[in-house]
């Protein structure tokens, strides 16, 4: 196996965090002081449920802003600096490349979210004491969490191979959103009439990620279990859709050509 | 008979372009040629002539549309075949973030090399590039011409066999420039290629053994930059002074251009003797005569004049 995509990816978190994008746990850990001290004063009861709830979507929120904004320039900002060139004249595959970016921002996305777990787990101790086994969710509803990023991160990777940032942002979104209500979307062409509305919906359904699947944030908070068969699913889902999605990055990028 | 360092065949290169990007302009046009090993090889042209888009096709930025090349031996498909080149993009641009030095050690971890040999090699490269000072400054603090080294020295980073310079003296002051003439001239000595491209067509004249001018994508000839002087007409150049209250004769005044006591004239070759004859009769002191071959310049100049393109010139439709 090349060791090309290595460099690629620290330079990519390198690049991350020169550029000063870690200071949002700045904002994290601010909102969840501000979530813990507002928190003991007006939920009695469900302080936990609260800051549980909050912690988990302010880790998701911020994760997929990151992935977005940064994922639909991994490859146009190089190109567009022109600082791909001196680059790919070296030895590296272009899928290296692909490879390397692609593992640079995941290991980026997953020290800030390991970051903003750490905070969430301190604010929680704050709020409600010793961790109980319970708390354990949280591990896993942040682990789907960051599946759906890998998931995110490379279909914006697969968009900045050919579209601008501004249209790859509006596709992840798009597609990211629309995943988001897969099973509603799927449920709704059930019910109509038409059946090419029918046929719409399942092939919507079966072609985007199916992103309501790795949310968890609601079962995590109120303690409720999670099934190990799930997490072994959305693995292996999150891990098909990426292999798939780089695959076919790699196909339009290695045709390019770099003008 | 060794293999040639570079060898270009047939290459042409198509881009899309209007809306429906079913019309195609061409930017290279069949291009064929041959850089032997050891050589410093020039390629000149206005811009859009087509050398940056020789030099990406060989580097496999971009796909030929149809035609070949092989660098030493092995086609630019082949991912080997970068071990063998060292490249230097136009106008460089690197990651802003990096320090020349961190950026050499990040292109250096292509290669296999240790991190030990990585440092001293890195470390001597900045000081050939008179980088040494500031190797440890973001490159976002680096002028236009600090850059254009940084790009040299990541160039020369793997002591590649073939070097393809993207205009290598662009935005180097006169020292710079003389420097990078000094790297190119030093590597030749070591049995490097270099083939480059340039608008500064007395560097050109000074270092390449060949030139190939390029004209509107296609080739328009390739010599010793002698060679393709010496077709042209010749004239010569006499400076002389003439004796206080002395005047010019009459036959050369109407040429003659004054430079303080001094006089300068220019005459065809045929006539160059006459010309003596008349000035010496004038008591004149010849300071110098000097034969006026045209230059590189000259012919580029003429060749553009004469290529200037006409609306869609090069363009195709696609069925």
């Amino acid at each position: 196996m090349s060791r090309a995509p290595v460099p690629v990816a620290v330079n990519t978190f390198r690049e991350a965090i020169r550029d000063r994008v870690l200071y949002n746990l700045i904002f994290f850990a601010l909102l969840m002081i501000g979530a813990a001290i507002l928190v003991g004063q007006i939920s009695i009861g469900i302080d936990r449920l609260v800051i549980v709830n909050l912690g988990l979507s302010a880790i998701s929120l911020i994760g997929l802003v990151m992935a977005i904004f940064i994922g639909v320039g991994l490859v146009s900002k190089e190109m567009e600096r022109r600082t791909l060139y001196s680059l790919l004249a070296r030895p590296i595959r272009r899928w290296e490349f692909l490879l390397g970016k692609y593992g640079g921002l995941l290991l980026t996305l997953v020290v800030n979210t390991g970051f903003m777990t750490l905070g969430l787990a301190a604010a929680l101790f704050y709020v409600s004491g010793p961790f109980v086994r319970t708390d354990a969710l949280i591990l896993v509803a942040v682990y789907f969490i960051l599946l759906a990023l890998a998931v995110v991160t490379a279909l914006a990777l697969f968009f900045s191979c050919f579209s601008s940032p501004m249209l790859s942002t509006l596709f992840t979104l798009g597609i990211y959103l629309t995943g988001c209500f897969a099973g509603d979307i799927r449920e709704f062409g059930d019910l109509t009439q038409s059946q090419g509305m029918k046929l719409m919906s399942r092939v919507v359904y079966y072609l985007v990620p199916n992103f309501h699947n790795f949310n968890v944030i609601a079962a995590a908070a109120h303690g409720e279990s999670i099934p190990l068969s799930l997490v072994g699913e959305n693995t292996l889902y999150a891990a098909l859709y990426v292999a798939l999605l780089l695959v076919a990055a790699s196909a339009v990028f290695s045709s390019r050509n770099l003008k | 008979m060794s293999t040639p360092a570079i060898e270009i065949l047939g290459l042409t290169k198509d881009y899309p372009v209007g809306f429906w990007r079913k019309r195609m302009r061409r930017s290279l046009d069949d291009l064929s040629l041959t850089v032997e090993d050891g050589e410093i090889f020039g390629f000149l042209g206005p811009n859009g002539a087509g050398k940056t888009t020789t030099l990406k096709l060989l580097t496999g930025l971009i796909f030929p549309t149809c035609g070949t090349a092989r660098i030493r031996g092995r086609s630019i498909d082949d991912i080997d075949m970068h071990r063998q080149i060292g490249y230097l993009p136009e106008q460089p641009y690197f990651y802003d973030y990096l320090t020349a030095r961190e950026l050499l050690d990040y292109y250096a971890r292509f290669s296999p090399s240790s991190a030990i040999e990585r440092r001293g090699r890195i470390a001597h490269l900045l000081e050939r590039v008179g980088l040494a000072s500031a190797a440890d400054v973001q490159l976002r603090k680096y002028s236009k011409g600090m850059l254009q080294r940084v790009g040299i020295a990541q160039a020369i980073l793997d002591d590649p066999q073939v070097l393809l310079l993207d205009e290598p003296m662009s935005g180097l002051d006169p020292v710079g420039r003389r420097e990078v003439r000094d790297i190119i001239v030093e590597l030749r000595k070591q049995g490097r290629t270099i083939f480059f491209s340039t608008h500064i067509l007395s560097d050109a004249e000074m270092l390449c053994d060949r030139v190939a001018i390029l004209a509107g994508g296609k080739l328009q000839g390739v010599g010793a930059p002698g060679e393709i002087m010496s077709l042209e007409v010749h004239a010569m150049d006499i400076l002389f002074e003439l004796p206080a209250g002395q005047d010019v004769p009459p036959a050369l005044s109407e040429n003659v251009t004054k430079i303080g006591a001094r006089c300068r004239v220019e005459v065809p070759e045929s006539e160059l003797y006459a010309a003596l004859d008349q000035l010496r009769r004038s008591q004149a002191r010849l300071l110098s005569i000097s034969p006026i071959r045209p230059t590189l310049e000259d012919y580029f100049l003429r060749l553009v004049q004469d290529e200037k393109p006409r609306p869609n010139q090069a363009e195709v439709t696609v069925r």
